[in-house]
């Protein structure tokens, strides 16, 4: 079974190609998907450090119970972010950031 | 040990969340993701956690990727010459990342022994007690049988710790899931003045109708 080491870092970097993604691109829905991405890595450091940590000789399932509820409260967001963002595309008939620019001075 | 499962996984998940950084159509990001879940749900089965892995597949293959195609379709998001690359912005997102990177091999590669997973220890869960010398797991639950037979009862010992440990938290998330629920229900209704609007342009067309027929 590999290291710890080697979890965490596959985890970073699933977490970095996430940001990568949130950083270039500009369609809200891919955003969004990359936002997913950085959830799911966090939710792997967890898996690792429970399975690492022995609690009475079985892995600690504190971390798992926090990896649940980070699938349910994605899920959620995911649904309410999703109508935001068909609104959005109602009212502006865009799904690009930059040319969301209402705001914009 | 070498572990080449571990590293098929991996590549999988990593080449999953590439495509969906680079892929222009707005599906093939979404289908991508998908891939990059299942290496994902592939180390978590590799650390023994079983029943997340499977969540994982269920709940974002299964779920959270349809709502995303949905959207993606019903907006007819088609590839659009709209989203190219901006040269800043493809420096800044792959030069940040990669700084992060550099920082988490540079802190993991100073690590001298990183830890190697502990073995399971079935003999020691059966004889732990808790603060009033009970035992944890007691006799005659499915939890305890499962051990003495030297298997790691995955989901029972979530569900225990669930509805033990977590009561509290649950209720609170299924609050949170309602709250989604109509949250959604709210946002995506029409307001009262597009429907009248919707209204009065079926009647006029309507009655343009009729004095053609006339």
């Amino acid at each position: 079974m590999p290291s710890l080491s080697e979890y965490l870092f596959i985890s970073g970097l699933l977490f970095s190609i996430g940001l990568a993604g949130v950083i270039i691109r500009r369609n809200i829905i891919i955003i969004f998907m990359c936002l997913e991405l950085m959830l799911a890595a966090a939710s792997l450091t967890l898996v690792a450090f429970s399975r690492f940590k022995s609690v009475d000789g079985l892995p600690d399932y504190d971390g798992q119970m926090l990896v649940f509820f980070i699938i349910t409260v994605a899920a959620a967001e995911v649904a309410v972010g999703l109508a935001i963002i068909v609104s959005l595309y109602r009212a502006r008939q865009t799904v690009y950031t930059d040319e969301l620019t209402t705001l914009k001075g | 040990m070498i572990s080449p499962l571990f590293y098929l996984f991996a590549a999988l998940m990593v080449a999953g969340g590439l495509m969906v950084v680079f892929m222009r159509n707005p599906v093939a990001s979404a289908l991508s993701m998908v891939l990059s879940f299942v290496g994902l749900a592939g180390l978590f089965v590799g650390l023994n956690a079983y029943f997340v892995g499977i969540l994982q597949v269920l709940v974002y293959a299964g779920a959270i990727m349809v709502l995303f195609i949905f959207i993606i379709m019903l907006m007819d998001l088609q590839k659009s010459d709209k989203d190219h690359w901006r040269g800043t912005s493809l420096a800044a997102g792959i030069a940040i990342p990669a700084i992060l990177l550099i920082q988490l091999a540079g802190v993991l590669a100073t690590v001298e022994n990183s830890p190697k997973a502990p073995e399971i220890g079935f003999e020691q869960a059966l004889k732990a007690t808790d603060t009033e010398g009970e035992l944890v797991y007691k006799e005659g639950t499915v939890i305890r049988e499962k051990l003495e037979a030297g298997r790691l009862p995955d989901t029972h010992l979530i569900g225990k710790k669930l509805f033990t440990d977590y009561n509290f938290p649950l209720q609170v998330i299924a609050v949170l899931l309602l709250v989604a629920t109509v949250g959604c229900v709210t946002l995506s209704k029409k307001s009262a003045a597009a429907r009248v609007a919707v209204k009065a342009n079926v009647r006029t067309i309507s009655d343009d109708e009729t004095q053609k027929d006339a």
